[in-house]
Parts: C-alpha cells; structure tokens; sequence
C-alpha cells in the first residue's frame, strides 16, 4: 500500500531518507477509492433503516424550512390586499399559523436529525475504532516493526479525529448545504419561471468557480501540511534533544533551521488565507450582482404587473440562502478532504493481512498442556531471499533445558528467538513445539506455553501489581507477590510508596531500568510458561541489579525450557547447554565446561572474559 | 512552576497576556487600519441593499416611478459589488499581520525555550510546549485575526439596524430586538456547555491516546504474553467513554442548533403579522415590510454568533496566559561575561551540592575533586548515586545549589556559556539523534568541521557503519529517518563529542550498549583522545574504568574514596560489590569456576 520514492529536499541539514508518500497522501482526492469506498459501504451498513429515516427527516425538515419565504409571499399578496380593503385579518392569521407550524416543524426535525445523524455517526467512529485497533493487535510483529509505532498511532489518533470532524461539522452542513440549493432552485423556478432563470443564470459561473477553489485547496492543503509537520518534528526533537542541545551549543542553527521552517509554514498558511480571501467574496459577488438583477428585472417585471411584490420579497429571502451554503461547503472542505485521505489509510490498513496467521484447524498440544520440547526441522529463514539469515538448521531442545546462545551481532540468535515465539514464520520447514507444528498452535495455547522477555521490559500505566499481573490477568494478589517474590523483586516493590498499589508513572517512568526489569521477570514467572526466551534481557541493568536478577532465574528456570541470549558471558554459566551461532549457523554445540574445555570459540571467548574480569 | 493541566475559568476582560501581545502587531499599524476601514465600509455596504430594495418597491413598483427603476436598480448592484471588494480587501490585508503575529511569536517562544535550562525542560513535556506553539498560538491567531474583528463588527451591525428597524417602525423594531434576548442567553449558555462537553470529550481522547500508544510502543510485550484481548478490553471500554461524551455532545448541540433556527422564524412570522397590520393602516409601506424581513434575517447570525466569539475571547485569554507562562519563565542559567583564551581543562569541583527543587533529600553534597589538564577520572557508582547530576553541572545544564565549579581557575558561571560549552563537551547514555542528515548530527554544534575532521571522529567512536548508509553522511536518521540500533546511537553520540575537540570530554557510560568487540576498539580509540584532553567517565563496567587514571566512588551523594582501580578493588568492598562481576561465584554453585 505504500509507494516508495526518493525524494531529495533542498534543505541539505535534513539529509535524504526514502518518503512514505501515503503520509503526505499525495493525491488527496474527494472521489474515494475502490477500498475506501468498500469500507464506507461495509461500515454504513448496519444502519440502512436508520439512514433512511435521515433522509425523509432531512427532507421534511427543508421542506419545512423553504417554505417559510414562500409563505411570506403568499402573506403579503393575499394577506394584505382583503386587510387593505377591511375584510379582516383572517387570511393573514391563517398564514403566520402555517409559518409558525412550519418553523416548529422545521425545529423539531432538525434536532431529530442532528441527534439520528451524530449517533450514527458516533456509532460508526466507534466501531472503525475497535476495528483498527483491533486489526492492529492481530498483525504481526514483522509488520510493527516496518510499520514504526509512530504511524500506528496517528492512524488510531489523528486519522480517526479526521473523520470525527467531518462527521461532526462537515456532514451535516453538507447535505442541508446540498438539499438547500437544489430546493431553493426549483422553488424559484416555480415562483416565476422567467425570474427564476434570471436568478439562476450565475449558477454555472458558481459551479465553475467552486470547482478551481476546491483544486486550488486540494494543493495549498497539502502544503499546509507537509509545512506544518516539519515545525512540530523539529520543535518536538529541539524540546526533547535539549541536553544535546546545550551541551554542543547548537542553538543558533536550530533557531535558523526553525525560522525556515516556521516562515514556509507561514507561506502555506497565507496562500490558503489567500485563497479564501479571494473565494469568499467571489461568491458574495456573484449573490450580490444576482440580487442587484433580479431587483432590476423583477422591479420591470413587477412595474408591469407580472409577478407581485410578494414574488419579489420571496426571491430576496430566497437568494440569501442559495449562496451562503457555498461559502459552508468551501468552509469544511478541508475537513472532507483529510477525512477522505485517513479513510483511504485507514482501510489501507485494514487490508494488511497478518503475515503469521491463526490456524483454521487449531491443533491441541499432545498432554494438553505444553512440556517444552522445541524443535527446528530444516529451517530456514530470510527477509530477502537471497541473503538468508538462517539458511539451514537443525536443532532440538529437550523439555526443561537452559539454552545459551553465543554469537557476534547478526548471528541469527535473535531470529531463532523470534522464529521459537512465532513471532515470525520461517521461509522453509518447520519449529514444533512437543512435536506439533507451531503454525497449527491457536494463539491462547501458544502464548501460555512460550514467552519471551526482551530488553524493552515495557511497563504500562497503572500500578506496579497490575503490571505483574499482565501475566495472567487472572491471577490473585497472593500469586502477584508469590512471583515477585520468587523473582527477588518483592523488597524494593514493598519499599515503594504505595507497595504493590504504587502507579508506575508513564511507561515505567518512575523506576529505575533494573526495577523495570524485575517487574518483567515477575510477569513472565507469573505467566509460567513452559518455554521462555530472554533477549538480551539483562544487558540494561548494572552489576548489582544484574547479580539480583541471575538469582532470580536459578529459581525461574529451574523446571522449564529456556532460551538465553546475552552479549555477556555472566548469564551464560547459569545454562545447561551452549549453542554458538556464526552466520546463521551453530557452529559449536555442548555443555559450558565441555566447550571450555575444547579450543573452539567459545573456549576463546570465555578466556578473553575471565581476562577482562582478572583486570578487576 | 509545575505545569498546568487544567484550564482556569477566568474573568472576562482581565486580558492581560493578550494585551501585552498587541506589540507584535505594531509593524502592520496602517494595515490593520485599512482593514478596520473595510470592515465598517462593508457593514454599511451589506445593510443598503435591503434598504434600496424597499425603494425599488415603494417607488417604481408601487408608484409607477419606474425611470427611478434602473439607477435605483444599478446602485444596488454597485452596492453588492462593494460589499464583496471590501471582504476581499478586508480577508487580503489580514493575511500578512495575522500570520506575522503567529510567526514571530513563535519564533521568540522557540527562542526562549532554547535557552531555558534543563530543570524547565524537566518539567515539562514536549507536548505541553508543542501545544503551546502550535494549538494556542493558532486560538490566539484567530482570535485577534478573526473573532476580535468580527465581535466589533457584529456588535456594530446590531447596534446599526436596531437603530434602523426602531427608526422605521418602532413596535416592529421593538419586537425585533426583544426576539435578540433569548438568543444571546441561550448562546451564551450553550457555549459554556460545550465548553465544559468538548474539555471532558478532549480529556477522554486524551486517555484513548495514551492507550493507542501503549498498544502500540508495547506491541512485543502483548504479543509475548498473548494480551490482545486483555489490551483490547481496556481499549474498548475507554473507547466507550468518548462515545457516550460525544453523544451527551450531540445531543446537545442538536437542541442550540435547532432553537438557534427556530427563533428568527418565529419572529419573522410575527414582524408578517404585526408588519401587515401595519401596512393595512397605513404605518409602514409595503417596501417597508420587505426591507424589514430581509434585515431581521441579517441579524441572526451577529447574534447567534455572539456566544461563539465571547467562547473564542475567553480560549484566546487562556491560551495567551498558557504562552506567556512560558515567555515570562526567566532562564535561571544565564551566561557570565569571561573567555578563556587558552584553556588547559584544570577541573575542580569545591564542595559542591545539588538539590532539586522542592525536594528535602539532596542528590549531591559535599563533592570535593580535582581533574588535572590530562588526567581521565571514573565516576562509579550505584544507579541513582548521582553520577548523571555531576556530570550535567559541567557544562551548567544545571547549576549545583551550593559549592563552585572551576575550570582553570574560572568559576563556571563567570564564563559565557558558548566559551564554557566549547570546552566541555559530553556524550551521553541516552544519546540523542536528531531527524537530520548524518553529517547534521555529528556536526551538531561545530558546522565548520571538515570532512577529515568528521572521519577522524568518526574512525574513533568506531562509527564507520555510517559510510554504508544509503546515502552515507547525507542519510537521514533519527524517528523521521532510517533508525539505528542502540550501539550505532551511542557511536555517533560518541563521534559527535570527540569531533567537537574538547579541552573536557564527558563519557556518560557512552559504551553500555555495545558489544564487547566493538566496545574494545572503541575503548582503544578513546584512550587516544582521552590522552590530549581532560576527561570524565562514568562507568558500570571494569573495562571502562580501565580508561581512566583514577577512580572516583560516589555512594550517597558524595565521593568518599577517590584512588587507583585495584588500590579502590582491594580496599573498599562497596567498590568491589559495584564492579567485580564475579564477586558472588560461589564454587559450590558457579558452573564455571
């Protein structure tokens, strides 16, 4: 769904990187396309009755409203003459009571329309909000991590906005704008079919105009945007970046870098205000010249007793509301057009289909519950297929061992990694958990029996039990502490203000990264899988917390499979066995000592370590 | 100063931060008066074609005065045509002193927040800042650009054809002008609703998004542990909330909006009424009658539009008082006025101590140590002994709060801060890139490095990956660009400080996230620069340490042992607990003794 260009900017400080052009949605266009279209359809739907029942509300309710000027004419030509002539008020009352019913009516409907219309507008935001955040969580992660985080959430933030908007501004002045102009030109033209063409004779000069406002703004929009997102990235990394900031004096070229930035933004922004200043009082001009002529023609028309002054009255009040729906309908058009791009991304979106898909068919695990036996049957895996980064491996865990993976970055540790949690699939071959392949596991059977724990021990906002006990939603208070406790993690959670019940603060903000990192192994103890994989998942913490949390895993591993990738060779002693991958490949395979023991690689690697240690 | 997260209801007319803005529209006096000049001209404009409609009626129609017809006629439309020439002129004119306004101010604003110290910027989010650059100074742009103008001009067309309707017949006007009443109430009330709806709408969204990027940044945690549903049910139910708000929302705007039409319709039945009746006796001509109809629909939208301005004046006040919080905060680190001409990099801390603000327990007390031109010292320490404090108060991104720190000899607070930072340069933990080229953020503070100068930094922070970017030293990298792996970050971080040739060069535990291959030619490299220049290095692990001529422990704030690596290792237990790995192997259980 995404292009990919290169696209060189003139400003050399930003450097060249390849642009996402559907971020900038290059051709932002009202007409939607084919998916976007699909979408919308499938999404409106449900509410085919409900829509109907708009319609004839919005109907009866312009109905209602464009009758009041032509029942101020039929007032004032039939109305006065029978008072002029002292035969009573009688007509006149019977014309304001239908003037009066006609404006309630019209205030009745309308509220009723505005209340269906932003239900089922609220409604249809609602449900595109559990589906794409819905269809987010069940793409892979091969997906996020092209994807970036970022865009994920200004299609969940900023693109589901756009098209609240349209639905809370736009929609509604759309159709009344709409419904309002065709009505008023046949009103016209039934009120006097020669007056009537007189006033609608600017109609195609409208059109026309309203056409080069929309292609003009379709374009100065854009600019705006593109503009106006360069401002806020660098304002944001100014803010953020600014210990580096200060530290390399760099503030005089940020301040010249901002000042660019900002004053393009500024020309954006005028060209619009332009734009608008010029369209605006186009069409007042065009309204304006239509009064100033149907006064004249109607005047002669009016001299020589071929329509009343009723008639005439009527045209004035109708004429205002034919030309101030245009001036609304340039006013969201703006709205419209970027909710039309966040539905064309949106859907975009909504198309991916996950790369690790569910099973149709899920199978069941041999004892019914996971023991641990791993295995990888001729597999091989490549982002590009001709540069694998596993070309071929064989390998079997047994259920309970400890695993140490050793290798340069690069190696292939973590895509074992990956390829064991099923967080991608291989390219060839098989990974099977207690002999069933993984791809046949459903996903609440597979994510209980294998977990991994990664160096980004990401914690959510709440507390500190809640956090834990991610785990295992269901988990108790006492299983809670048990695991944090098991994990060594108990002392300094009790000592935190609130214990247990202490808000961890914005991602995790509040504690230390060691602490951050306690908290995680109590929530992968808590969800006891049979397999568990850990990532560099120690390299952040400093010795002593480091020493804290080897501990813990003697405990943690004791009766269950393990897979351990660590840059450093302190975690390694805790492991059964040693793998050393190099390119892909294992290239030695055996207990620690045994390998120790032997002149291969890691015998050199553990030497040039105890070293390094010998100089403390 | 902590930073708001409520908007405080404030008194109308208490205007003093906008106010004070008016300076930035000084330069475009003579605009802003032909735009004032424009706006009247077009009321005026706007008000006569109703009322020569009602000649064109009463004369040539009724009258059979039709010569009158076509230059009565005529004037009409050379009235329309003005009234669309002065909205041009009045919308053209605006553009450039309204958004010279929003420009300048926030250049300034981006200015000052530049030169605010560390301790603002640990306040406050990047996000409140953004808001207030983008979000205020926009409700403040269209206050003073838009809403000022048109709550005057609104004002004054009330005024003008109440005037006219009363002049014309009294009780017609009258009943006019009373039908104004329950608008303006209502408008008034409703806008203070919609206020109160849209913040608790704006405030659960806000919650939404803070979900949405949870879900998102900790996609590797749910995925791991299988929590889509779990995600997706806190999600869903805050999803909900917005829901039922923008209904309460709806609903209630679907009841403004309707009265808003009801009223003028219900007027304009009985201004008919009252209007034919007086056309029947005589009081009021039928042209009368027309011109007062199509001028009672005039007033519908000055007045409905009452309650929306008067909302937009009292967001345009907040917003102003939520910029100049800002513009009005004095940066607490300012720059003395020395220069050191040759500086050797002799650093001495004297008995410094640092405190935040509002907080009883002290980071730092009592730091006493001498760094001699060349020498290279280590900072060890637990996490949260204050080693990043101590470091951050070399080049002032915070001042201690009691003691001095000298560099040959000059306090560092006598120095300008360009000189001081000149001298001192840090490469950070966490290092920051920037969205920019390679070259951009390597040269960061030193725009005129050479491209030797570049490759020779870059060789010694081991940074040589960046050569086999796409674009090499022009690839863009940082959120906006390619992403780098942590080990690459803190390369370039590294390159970035060693390009900038410090008298002091600061290591923050620089070398954490690189693997031991590459941290041993890194360190190797180092050991080069560090033997020219003055250098500081925090430091968690024993090879780092290695780097340096002396270690500094700092446990509880303070340095208590200051001493060679294996005099420190041999006689303080807290510094072997910190730094001997393999402190607690126990033969019983080290598979590896």
């Amino acid at each position: 769904m995404t292009t990919t260009t290169t696209n060189t900017t003139t400003s050399t400080w930003r450097g060249v990187a390849s642009e996402e052009q559907d971020e900038l949605s290059e051709k932002v266009s009202v007409l939607l396309r084919e998916r976007s279209r699909r979408l919308l359809g499938d999404l409106l739907s449900p509410y085919r009755r409900q829509i109907a029942l708009l319609t004839t509300i919005i109907v009866v309710s312009n109905l209602a409203g464009l009758a009041i000027p032509y029942l101020v004419k039929v007032g004032i030509d039939a109305g006065i003459p029978p008072m002029m002539r002292g035969s009573g008020p009688a007509t006149l009352l019977t014309v304001v009571g239908v003037i009066l019913a006609a404006a309630v009516t019209q205030a009745i409907t309308r509220q009723a329309f505005l209340r269906l219309s932003g239900k089922i507008g609220q409604s249809i935001l609602l449900e595109l909000r559990r589906r794409v955040f819905d269809h987010f969580q069940r793409l892979s992660l091969s997906f996020h991590e092209k994807y970036t985080s970022g865009r994920v959430i200004s299609r969940l933030t900023s693109d589901i906005e756009a098209i609240a908007e349209l639905l809370q501004s736009g929609f509604d002045g759309l159709v009344t704008a709409v419904l309002t102009m065709f009505g008023t030109a046949a009103l016209l033209l039934v009120l006097d079919v020669h007056l009537g063409l007189v006033a609608l004779i600017p109609l195609p000069l409208l059109l026309l105009f309203t056409r080069w406002f929309r292609r003009q703004s379709a374009i100065v929009y854009r600019r705006t945007r593109e503009t106006v997102a360069l401002v806020i990235v660098h304002f944001v990394e100014s803010m953020t970046g600014i210990r580096a900031v200060q530290a390399f004096r760099r503030e005089p070229r940020n301040q010249e870098i901002f000042q660019q930035l900002n004053d393009d933004y500024r020309s954006a922004n005028a060209r619009s205000m332009q734009l608008i200043a010029v369209f605006m009082p186009g069409i007042k001009l065009i309204g304006n010249v239509t009064v100033g002529g149907v006064l004249i023609y109607g005047g002669y028309l009016a001299f020589n007793q071929e329509v009343t002054v009723g008639v005439l009255a009527a045209f004035l009040l109708y004429l205002r509301q034919f030309y101030e729906p245009m001036q609304e309908i340039s006013q969201f058009y703006n709205t419209l057009q970027s909710a039309g791009a966040a539905l064309e991304k949106l859907s975009g979106v909504l198309e991916e289909e996950p790369s690790v898909p569910e099973p149709r068919e899920p199978a069941a695990l041999p004892q019914g519950r996971a023991r641990g036996k791993v295995r990888f049957e001729g597999v091989r895996f490549a982002y590009v297929e001709e540069m694998p980064i596993l070309p071929h491996l064989d390998l079997t865990v047994p259920a309970g061992q400890s695993v140490a993976l050793v290798g340069a970055t690069g190696a292939g540790k973590t895509t074992l990694a990956k390829l064991i949690s099923r967080f991608y699939d291989p390219t060839g071959g098989r990974v099977l958990l207690d002999g069933v392949d993984l791809r046949d596991l459903d996903e609440p059977t597979l994510r209980q029996a294998v977990v991994m724990v990664t160096q980004e021990n990401f914690l959510f906002t709440g507390t500190v039990a809640d956090n834990i006990r991610f785990g295992r939603p269901d988990a108790t208070d006492r299983e809670v502490r048990e695991a944090a406790k098991a994990i060594g993690a108990h002392d300094f959670i009790a000592a935190l203000p609130d214990g247990y019940d202490t808000e961890v603060g914005k991602r995790g903000g509040r504690m230390s990264a060691g602490q951050r990192q306690l908290v995680a192994f109590a929530r992968a103890f808590l969800a006891d899988p049979a397999v568990l994989i850990l990532d560099e998942a120690t390299s952040s913490l400093d010795v002593p917390s480091e020493r804290l949390v080897q501990r813990a895993l003697r405990t943690i591993l004791a009766d269950r499979t393990a897979l351990i990738i660590a840059h450093r060779l302190s975690t390694v002693e805790i492991a059964d066995r040693v793998l050393v991958m190099d390119r892909g490949e294992i290239v030695e395979d055996g207990p620690p000592n045994q390998l120790i023991a032997a002149s291969g690689r890691f015998a050199g690697l553990h030497r040039a370590w105890l070293e390094s240690l010998s100089q403390t | 100063m902590p930073p708001d997260t409520h908007i405080p209801r404030r008194p109308l007319l208490s205007s003093n931060s906008l106010w004070r803005m008016k300076s930035y529209l000084r330069p475009y006096a003579v605009r802003l008066i032909l735009i004032w000049l424009a706006a009247v001209v077009g009321i005026g404009a706007s008000i006569s074609t109703p009322l020569i409609s009602e000649k064109v009626i009463d004369g040539p129609i009724l009258h059979g005065d039709h010569e009158a017809l076509l230059p009565l006629g005529l004037l009409a439309l050379g009235v329309g045509a003005l009234e669309a020439f002065m909205i041009f002129l009045r919308r053209w004119t605006q553009v450039t002193p309204v958004l010279g306004l929003e420009t300048r101010i926030r250049d300034d604003l981006y200015e000052h927040l530049q030169h605010l110290p560390m301790g603002f910027h640990g306040d406050w989010q990047s996000g409140q800042l953004l808001s207030r650059a983008t979000t205020d100074l926009s409700t403040i742009r269209r206050f003073l650009g838009f809403g000022m103008l048109f709550l005057v001009m609104n004002v004054l067309q009330l005024i003008t054809v109440t005037v006219l309707l009363l002049n014309k017949y009294w009780p017609l006007g009258l009943l006019v002008a009373i039908s104004a009443v329950p608008i303006v109430w209502v408008s008034l009330r409703f806008e203070k609703r919609y206020i109160k709806i849209s913040r608790r709408v704006q405030d659960e969204q806000g919650d939404l998004a803070t979900l949405v990027e949870e879900s998102a940044i900790g996609i590797r945690t749910i995925k791991a542990f299988g929590r889509r549903h779990h995600v997706y049910d806190t999600y869903d139910e805050a999803a909900l909330k917005v829901y039922g708000s923008s209904l309460d929302k709806v609903r209630l705007s679907a009841k403004f909006f309707a009265f808003l039409g009801l009223i003028p319709n219900i007027t304009l039945a009985l201004v008919l009424l009252l209007g034919a009746m007086a056309v029947g006796s005589g009081a009021l001509t039928l042209g009368g009658l027309v011109a007062f109809t199509t001028l009672m629909l005039q007033l519908v939208w000055p007045i409905a539009s009452l309650g929306h301005i008067l909302a937009m004046a009292q967001e345009a006040m907040t917003s102003a008082d939520r910029v100049m919080e800002v513009m009005d905060t004095v940066p607490a680190i300012e720059g003395g006025t020395e220069v050191i001409d040759a500086p050797r990099g002799h650093l001495r801390f004297e008995g410094i101590g640092f405190r935040f603000t509002g907080s009883e327990q002290p980071v730092l007390h009592d730091v006493r140590l001498e760094v001699r031109p060349g020498e290279t010292v280590a900072i060890v320490g637990a996490t949260g002994s204050g080693k990043t404090t101590l470091t951050a108060l070399v080049p002032r991104l915070i001042d201690p709060t009691e003691g001095r720190i000298t560099i040959d000899g000059h306090d560092v607070r006598d120095l300008t801060l360009p000189a001081l930072r000149s001298v001192v340069a840090t490469a950070f933990e966490e290092p920051t890139l920037f969205s920019m080229s390679v070259r951009e953020n390597l040269t960061l503070g030193r725009l005129d490095a050479t491209d030797e100068e570049v490759a020779a930094a870059v060789q010694t922070a081991q940074a040589m990956f960046v050569y086999d970017l796409p674009w090499g030293l022009d690839t863009r990298i940082g959120e906006q660009g390619l992403s780098l792996s942590g080990g690459q970050r803190q390369r370039l971080a590294l390159a970035r400080a060693v390009l900038s040739k410090p008298r002091i060069l600061v290591l923050d535990d620089t070398l954490s996230a690189l693997d031991v291959e590459t941290e041993a030619l890194v360190e190797e490299a180092l050991r080069h620069v560090l033997r020219d220049a003055t250098g500081i290095v925090v430091a968690h692990r024993a090879s780092t340490v290695l780097l340096a001529d002396k270690v500094a422990l700092l446990r509880d704030g303070t340095i208590t042992h200051v001493g060679r690596h294996h005099e420190l290792l041999a006689e303080v237990p807290e510094y072997r607990e910190l730094l001997a790995q393999d402190a607690d192997f126990d033969p019983s259980e080290g598979a590896l003794r």
